[in-house]
């Protein structure tokens, strides 16, 4: 018998999607019945209340949640996430219901045994309630109370050489595809740069010193598997330089139907049969290809790298060997308004261990946004603030074509009156006589 | 500046305005104390280590205050518990 009636919750399992309803009712029973005999370090009904406080919520419309608070671990500024409900006495198993981030590992990449072994910890401190991954991409523990911080903190630490995540106004946990671990397509090994940078900026993700949060992410390829290029303050995206490596045989072996298109992905009806013309060539966005002697021609030049014809063509076609990644800055998602996609800040940089010419570009921005960005304004309001070419200024990079999206439109690039030969003087009156404002 | 000096400047200021004011922002600590915010990232995260002051995080973003300012403890049923 469930604790607290919430009718307003059941109808939520009603659907035909999978219902978290569902899934908290049945951890609460399991921790009401507690089989395991586990010597539960937080009330065993936390999950009835949380149900209940929820439900709540729905009666009354609004949020029984406060805003924040002051808990986290010893030296860390972020990683922890104080939550309260402003009903304890009703609901005393979520009074406190804290969330913890765990950095989780490159790639997340894990073992059956170590994620037991974080849930058995979760089970036996806190609530039992995980999210595998946050937004960020970190595992999240969702609901302990303020003594089981410290503890769980120690046991992830010492036990399973398991770090904290990102949060605040801090460097959230950078997050990777699996790249070149499983992904032929990968340009850099995106594992190694998450990490090696992970490592090296320590203080920026467990002590806040921002103006507001701050994301890394690493994708191996332009097909964009993290989306980094949606949602990263800076994204490295992987590229190449040279052509794409073309196997003709394969070629004419889709053409001919012996291979499957699309990695067979699409086998679950009869889409006829492969035309490469149709489905390759014609979607290509610069129209770089073309069949010429009954062979596939790519003019590199004008290859901006979708990645289409690789996807459609695995076997036949593959990523340049002259590799490295681009860098974006300024990407963000927020959940209410103005989300903004990245802009290209470094078209192509060798990704070779030790990294420094990629970290002299992040430190630089950094020293930009910290100096100049207004409390919670991510790095994509400042860039729009102050100009794409402040940006460039700070970096040290030059404008390049490669930053502006086509000519003659929304140039964001300007000439300075002293970067032209003799400069240049007009009379206002006399432009203002022709156009108006 | 010295630490001593950087956290006499900012738990004297602090202080002063608690009566209005109980959270800061980073950026409002690097003003008072004048610094680069990375210098002054340096004498802030060591007043939070020595217990001088302490972080306030809503999730999203980070906030600095004195320890026990603000009606923090009580509206969050820490002192009942303790």
């Amino acid at each position: 018998m469930a604790k607290h009636a919430t009718p307003l919750l059941d109808q939520l399992e009603s659907g035909p999607w999978p219902s978290f309803v569902s899934d908290l009712k049945q951890q609460a029973a399991k921790r009401a019945k507690n089989a395991e005999k586990i010597d539960f370090q937080i009330p065993a009904d936390v999950v009835d209340d949380l149900l209940g406080l929820l439900e709540l919520s729905f009666v009354d419309g609004v949020t029984h949640w406060k805003h924040g608070g002051i808990v986290g671990v010893f030296g860390y500024g972020g990683g922890v996430i104080g939550r309260y409900c402003d009903q304890p006495e009703k609901f005393p198993g979520v009074a406190h219901f804290h969330t913890m981030r765990v950095s989780q590992p490159a790639g997340k990449f894990y073992t059956a045994e170590y994620l037991r072994q974080l849930c058995d910890l979760w089970d036996l401190r806190g609530s039992g309630i995980t999210n595998m991954h946050g937004s960020t991409g970190d595992i999240i523990f969702l609901g302990t109370t303020t003594p089981q911080l410290e503890e769980v903190f120690f046991e992830l630490t010492h036990k399973f050489n398991q770090d904290l995540g990102g949060s605040g106004s801090n460097l959230r946990t950078p997050a990777d595809c699996i790249g070149q671990a499983r992904c032929e397509y990968a340009c850099y090994d995106t594992q190694n740069l998450c990490h090696t940078l992970t490592n090296e900026y320590q203080d920026e993700l467990h002590r806040p010193a921002f103006p507001y949060k701050f994301k890394f992410k690493f994708d191996g390829c332009p097909n964009c598997c993290v989306a980094s290029i949606a949602r990263a303050d800076m994204s490295f995206i992987g590229t190449w330089k040279d052509d794409i490596k073309i196997d003709q045989e394969a070629v004419q072996a889709y053409i001919g139907g012996e291979i499957a298109p699309n990695a067979n992905d699409h086998n679950g009806r009869d889409w006829g049969k492969f035309d490469i013309q149709k489905e390759v060539i014609k979607l290509c966005p610069t129209a770089c290809m073309w069949m010429e002697g009954g062979k596939l021609k790519i003019d590199t030049r004008e290859c901006n790298r979708c990645m289409h014809c690789i996807n459609v063509m695995p076997r036949a076609l593959r990523i340049g060997d002259d590799r490295g990644l681009s860098i974006l800055a300024g990407a963000k998602a927020p959940i209410l308004d103005g989300a903004q996609m990245g802009s290209l800040l470094v078209p192509f940089i060798p990704a070779e261990e030790p990294y420094d010419e990629i970290k002299e570009v992040i430190e630089s921005v950094w020293d930009w946004w910290m100096e100049e960005g207004k409390n919670r304004e991510r790095l994509g309001e400042l860039i729009k603030r102050q100009g794409f070419q402040k940006l460039l200024e700070v970096t040290g990079i030059e404008p390049m074509p490669q930053h502006v999206k086509e000519p003659r439109s929304n140039p964001y690039i300007f000439w300075k009156e002293e970067e032209v030969e003799g400069g240049w003087t007009r009379d206002i009156t006399e432009y203002r006589k022709h156009h108006q404002r | 500046m010295e630490y001593e000096e950087a956290k006499a400047k900012i738990v004297d200021e602090l202080q002063r305005k608690s009566k209005t004011k109980t959270k800061f922002y980073f950026s409002d600590l690097a003003k008072l104390l004048e610094a680069k915010p990375r210098d002054a990232k340096k004498l802030v995260n060591q007043m939070v280590t020595d217990g001088a002051l302490v972080y306030w995080s809503s999730g999203s973003t980070t906030m600095y205050s004195l320890p026990g300012v603000g009606k923090q403890a009580a509206a969050e049923h820490e002192e009942k518990e303790e």
